[in-house]
């Protein structure tokens, strides 16, 4: 394996060199046939590597030593086992067909090339995340990802908002990065090393040990994991750093199915289930990692409620479903986390293709109140998205539902904690059935209500958009069934494949309690079905009503709780302020300022008095000299006496 | 060629005038690369290096500068070649200090000692270790660039402009190299003249109140040093050799007002929190090339000092006085970067993040434990090529459109490609991304900071948060958003082969001491060991290095 594991990163990245130095002069309107063959290979030999894995060969390897400083030694490897494969068949086939659905989506565009680059350069990123097996490594992903990320959203950048939002979601993203940067330096202090391989057969020593803070006792493990988790915040858009991903949506929409749905979003899941020996150690740790998730899976299918950009409400949609999958790591169900972190990939960024495709059709519309009745004119579309919301809400036999389903089962096992957030995720599961189908009724059922030239140019996209659709349609149908669980005949082949790396929470409670969570999952998502075609389909005016009625909750909804307007007022504009009125007007041109200008000012006062005694006589210079020479003199004997 | 404007016709001489010198430009790239590369095999091929590496490269720019003043005035493109041959000549000469540095020793090599004022116990004596031996590479390349990016934009006075540029040269390097501190002084006095004429004759409109500003600022340090000087002198057995101090172990009291003497002069060099405010306007007012070696190699002599005489002479007082040089290196750090944010001029916004970005060089220098000290000397040469680049920038796009306020730009990225792709390298170089130079040094310099002192690291990583900011900020406002309509309708081209040229070299250093940063953090392992025990072992009292001696 160590023959081509590097090649799975590296391509991508010649593809990026090759269309960043030549797309202007050689490769133009050709650049995605070099993107996308670079990617396709990651794409085969990541098979490879599933391959060789599935036969129980994992690999650690070292490349060369990335930055070696004292005792401070790291290296450039990689670490191929089961949690790394299978992010990289995620991250190779949603990132392939992506690149296979932009050819058609992004034809035309006068940034063509740089944009297939850039796409070449955040597979490589992602691929160097996931593959890492030291710390700093993960970093160097984790922040070129984001450079990615911030290039992409800001993509046509001529827009304000577009620049604006690429901006927002990178200093945000240094936030959380803060944390985990500390979270790195800590380990080191404590292990002595960053690479994984150390750090896990080390990390049980730390148990007990205490740090001393502001007056208080931490727990060490404890603060570790909280710090890094601090990272996963960020990336993954987690209460309190959530207000980016809606945001970022502001780029093309392949680039929100690739990067805020399927991949970047999902590293800070990715990296908490990689650290499942460390977090295992700390119970807070494990309970903020929990509720953090089930808060946001909450609060964020709520605002998808009232949203009206398809976009927005898949993005929110986004941050609930990545809640779900930090409330699995935080009961102890990691394998569940990132078994739903791969069906999420298929029909998440099914949604936004589907929604991409919409959006060609409607010139760039993405109100959905002001759609309807696409039905008839992209059939394809609408079948494939109808598959996903299906696959999203959990109904049955779809892929949502298994991953979900074993969210669900694990988190009712997980004592107090675990009922909780059972209850809060059992909750969204009708929040999310309701809004997706909300966008369905909207968008495809129903009379149109754009404008006629928009009517007038309604038409099903390209097939090279259309096949990728179909085939992450097949996805969000089947990519479940790997994980089948043994209640309902299968084998729960994902769960045992992860439990090398990742364990296997201790279930206690029998098979007909299993059977009354997945019953009541089901029923949730179906009334959330109902309540949808109740409101859109056949009494369009109680959301109305309703919003009418309740319009404090309302409004709240609609403004996303205040958050954005909350950060503006207590960090953006002090620190605005500090920086232009505070600093540059005060303390340094006032008072250094000042005090610096005010020396020569002093001396120019004081030559004025010392000039009177420049008297012009000869003889009292002489005397002055004398004297001088006298005390200099001195003074040199005695230093030289000492 | 449409007359789009009453100045239309200068346009069209300019251009001319650039197409010309891009093609002489190329040339040179060709032909003296390749005697280069010749040249520099001859080197490899012998055994011994048959010249005194550290003479040659101080003396060929001040013997060139000589030249230079003798050549006539009318003759400007002799004037710029020879410059531009001898910075190269200079930069080929001293490439035996990267092949042939021995990386195992902490010593001085390649010494010259030579008696000079024997009366005073004066010497000519120089060499390098490898605290210092990155700084003289890195002016010989700096100042190559300095003359490629000045090549058009410097219109009067051509031939004092390059000699002065030379005079700079010899000087810098000098500084790095000498082993006595009475040349040390010469030279770090002598350097402050050119300097001072750079920003005073070639720079901006208020150019006289930034060069008196920077030239009385730097006295009044380099006076305090002066009289610290002097005291050492006369305690060390009359003598001012720099290795003989070092192994001489002076009174604690007076090591404190020693280090507080010499302190004045680097930390204004540097410059430290309260007294940066010179830089910014020095900066601004100075020309591309004076911004560059100012930003580049000038107030890295600051941290340079700290390192090679307040550290291994004072070692106590340096110990002592840590935790408050850290803490006016997290206050630079952070005062800097906000700083930046209320900034409206682009050079001042660079000038000020110099000022947070040596913040985290003293932070590293002062954590006293290898990761600080090598992350703070790789900061220092980081900090040399990424914001030297940004300077080099900032003067490429200042030629064209005679601004530098961000207002007057927007959407540059639509008119220049691959100048914002350049411009974008450096900006990502500067928050510290990985990959990039930045983010070793950075890195490295936080892990220092925070095992000599959690909080000092914790607050000095704020200073990456902020450094995204101003840098995402200032990008945003010059390269994105739509297209400023002051930047239309002048036919302003993208960078030509010359500029880019002269980007290309931190561009590649960029990623190479992003990529494999051992390279260059090899060189000073064996010397910062050295020096980190010095200061650990000193003060020790006699008596309990006896017995722990005995009790071996």
């Amino acid at each position: 394996m160590e023959k081509y594991v590097v090649l799975i990163p590296l391509l991508p990245l010649i593809g990026f060199f090759i269309n960043i130095l030549l797309g202007r002069a050689v490769t133009k309107d050709k650049a995605h046939s070099v993107a996308i063959l670079a990617v396709f290979g990651s794409f085969l030999f990541s098979l490879m590597a599933f391959y060789e894995v599935a036969q129980g060969n994992t690999l650690n390897y070292d490349v060369y030593s990335w930055v070696v400083c004292g005792n401070f030694k790291v290296t450039i490897g990689f670490l191929i086992d089961q949690l790394t494969v299978i992010m990289l068949i995620v991250v190779t086939t949603v990132s392939l067909l992506v690149h296979i659905y932009s050819v058609g989506y992004m034809h035309g565009d006068p940034g063509y090339y740089r944009f297939f680059s850039y796409l070449n350069l955040f597979t490589f990123s992602m691929l160097m995340l996931v593959t890492s097996n030291n710390l700093l490594q993960l970093y160097l992903g984790w922040e070129a990802v984001g450079l990615c990320s911030y290039f992409l959203i800001g993509y046509w950048y001529q827009k304000k908002t577009a620049a604006d939002a690429g901006k927002k979601a990178f200093i945000v993203n240094r936030f959380g990065d803060f944390g985990f940067g500390i979270g790195v330096i800590v380990i080191f202090l404590t292990i002595g090393s960053i690479q994984y391989s150390d750090l896990f057969s080390k990390v049980g020593m730390l148990q007990g040990q205490t740090v001393y803070i502001m007056g208080y006792n931490v727990d060490l493990i404890t603060l570790i994991a909280l710090l890094l988790f601090c990272g996963a915040v960020g990336k993954s858009a987690q209460i309190p750093l959530h207000v980016w991903l809606p945001d970022a949506m502001e780029g093309p929409t392949p680039v929100s199915a690739l990067i805020h749905a399927a991949t970047m979003v999902t590293a800070g899941v990715f990296m908490v289930a990689r650290f499942n020996p460390l977090f295992n150690l700390s119970e807070v740790a494990m309970n903020v990692v929990a509720i953090t998730g089930a808060l946001t899976a909450l609060f964020a299918a709520t605002i998808a409620l009232v949203q009206n950009d398809i976009k927005r409400i898949i993005a929110y949609s986004t941050c609930s479903q990545l809640g779900y999958m930090f409330l699995a790591c935080g009961v102890g169900a990691y394998g569940a986390g990132i078994f739903h972190l791969y069906t999420h990939a298929f029909f998440k960024a099914l949604l936004f293709l589907g929604a991409g495709s919409v959006m060609h059709a409607m010139a760039g519309e993405l109100n959905i109140q002001k759609m309807g009745g696409l039905r008839k004119y992209m059939p394809v579309t609408y079948w494939t998205f109808l598959i996903a919301s299906l696959s999203i809400a959990g109904i049955p036999g779809l892929a949502g539902f298994f991953s979900k389903d074993e969210i669900l089962w694990l988190a009712y096992n997980g004592g107090t904690t675990g009922k909780i957030v059972w209850i809060m995720g059992t909750i969204v599961a009708g929040l999310t059935a309701f809004y997706s189908f909300r966008i369905i009724w909207l968008t495809f059922f129903g009379k149109f209500r754009g404008t006629h030239e928009q009517e007038h140019h309604l038409h099903e996209s390209p097939k090279v958009m259309t096949i990728p659709l179909i085939l992450l349609a097949i996805g969000a149908v089947a990519a479940g069934w790997i994980g089948i669980p043994t209640v309902l005949g299968g084998g729960n082949w994902i769960g045992h494949f992860f439990e090398p790396v990742l364990g296997h929470p201790h279930v206690h409670a029998g098979h007909d309690e299993e059977w009354m969570v997945m019953g009541i999952s089901v029923a949730v998502a179906l009334t959330g079905i109902f309540v949808s075609i109740l409101f859109y389909v056949w009494k369009p005016d109680i959301p109305k009503t309703l919003g009418a009625k309740y319009k404090a909750i309302y409004t709240t909804l609609w403004n996303k709780y205040y958050i954005d307007e909350l950060y503006d007022f207590i960090i953006v504009r002090p620190v605005k302020w500090t920086a232009s009125c505070l600093l540059v007007d005060i303390t340094d041109t006032k008072i250094i300022e000042g005090i610096v200008n005010g020396i020569p000012k002093g001396i120019a006062a004081f030559g004025e008095k010392i000039r009177k005694l420049q008297t012009g006589y000869l003889q009292h210079y002489a005397i002055s000299m004398a004297i001088g020479l006298f005390v200099i003199l001195t003074l040199v004997l005695i230093a030289a006496g000492k | 060629m449409h007359d789009n404007g009453h100045n239309s016709t200068e346009h069209t001489v300019e251009n001319g005038k650039k197409g010309q010198s891009c093609y002489q430009v190329l040339t040179a790239v060709f032909i003296i690369p390749t005697l280069a590369i010749l040249f520099f095999l001859g080197i490899l091929s012998t055994e011994q290096i048959k010249y005194p590496v550290l003479s040659t490269v101080i003396f060929l720019p001040i013997a060139g500068a000589l030249f230079i003043f003798l050549l006539n005035r009318q003759n400007e493109s002799l004037i710029k070649w020879s410059c531009l041959v001898i910075s190269i000549a200079n930069f080929i000469l001293s490439m035996p200090l990267y092949t042939r540095f021995d990386k195992t020793t902490a010593n001085m090599q390649f010494v010259e000692r030579h008696d000079w004022i024997p009366s005073w116990g004066v010497k000519y004596a120089l060499g390098v270790d490898g605290i210092s031996v990155l700084f003289v590479l890195l002016s010989a390349l700096l100042t190559i660039l300095c003359v490629t990016v000045s090549w058009t934009s410097i219109k009067d006075k051509i031939k004092e402009f390059y000699a002065a540029l030379l005079l700079i040269e010899g000087s810098m390097i000098g500084v790095f190299c000498s082993l006595d501190l009475f040349l040390f002084y010469i030279l770090w006095e002598a350097m402050l003249i050119p300097m001072y004429l750079l920003i005073g004759v070639w720079g901006g409109p208020n150019r006289i109140y930034a060069a008196i500003k920077f030239f009385l600022f730097t006295l009044v340090g380099s006076l305090l040093m002066l009289v610290g000087i002097i005291v050492l002198y006369f305690n060390t057995g009359n003598s001012f050799d720099i290795l003989q101090m070092m192994k001489t172990n002076y009174p604690y009291n007076m090591q404190i007002l020693l280090f507080w003497a010499f302190f004045a002069a680097f930390a204004v060099k540097v410059p430290m929190f309260p007294v940066h405010t010179w830089l910014p306007d020095a900066h601004t007012e100075a020309p591309t090339a004076g911004s560059v070696i100012l930003a580049g190699i000038l107030i890295k002599m600051g941290a340079y000092g700290f390192l090679r005489f307040n550290m291994p002479l004072f070692p106590e007082a340096t110990k002592a006085l840590a935790p408050a040089m850290m803490v006016l290196s997290v206050v630079a750090i952070i005062y800097g970067a906000v700083i930046c944010l209320g900034q409206t001029d682009l050079k001042r916004l660079i000038a000020y993040s110099s000022v947070s970005h040596m913040g985290f060089v003293t932070l590293g220098l002062f954590a006293l434990n290898p990761q600080g000290i090598q992350g703070g000397i790789l900061q220092m040469v980081n900090h040399g090529i990424v914001t030297g680049a940004l300077f080099l920038c900032v003067g490429i796009i200042y030629e064209r459109t005679h601004t530098r306020q961000i207002a007057d730009y927007g959407g540059a990225a639509t008119v220049f490609p691959i100048y914002s792709a350049f411009f974008m390298v450096f900006t990502l170089a500067s928050v510290g991304l990985p990959g990039t130079n930045g983010f070793i040094g950075e890195f490295l310099i936080i892990l220092g900071g925070f095992t000599a002192s959690n909080l000092m690291g914790v607050l000095a990583a704020t200073g990456v948060i902020i450094g995204a900011a101003y840098m995402l900020w200032l990008y945003q406002n010059v390269f994105f958003v739509e297209t400023n309509p002051k930047l239309l309708g002048h036919g302003y081209g993208d960078m030509d082969s010359r500029e880019i040229l002269t980007l290309l070299p931190l561009l590649i250093l960029v990623f190479w001491i992003g990529v494999y940063p051992n390279t260059f953090l090899s060189f000073m392992d064996a010397s910062v060991q050295n020096l980190i025990e010095r200061v650990n072992t000193a003060g020790q009292p006699q008596v309990a290095q006896q017995i722990i001696e005995v009790i071996k």
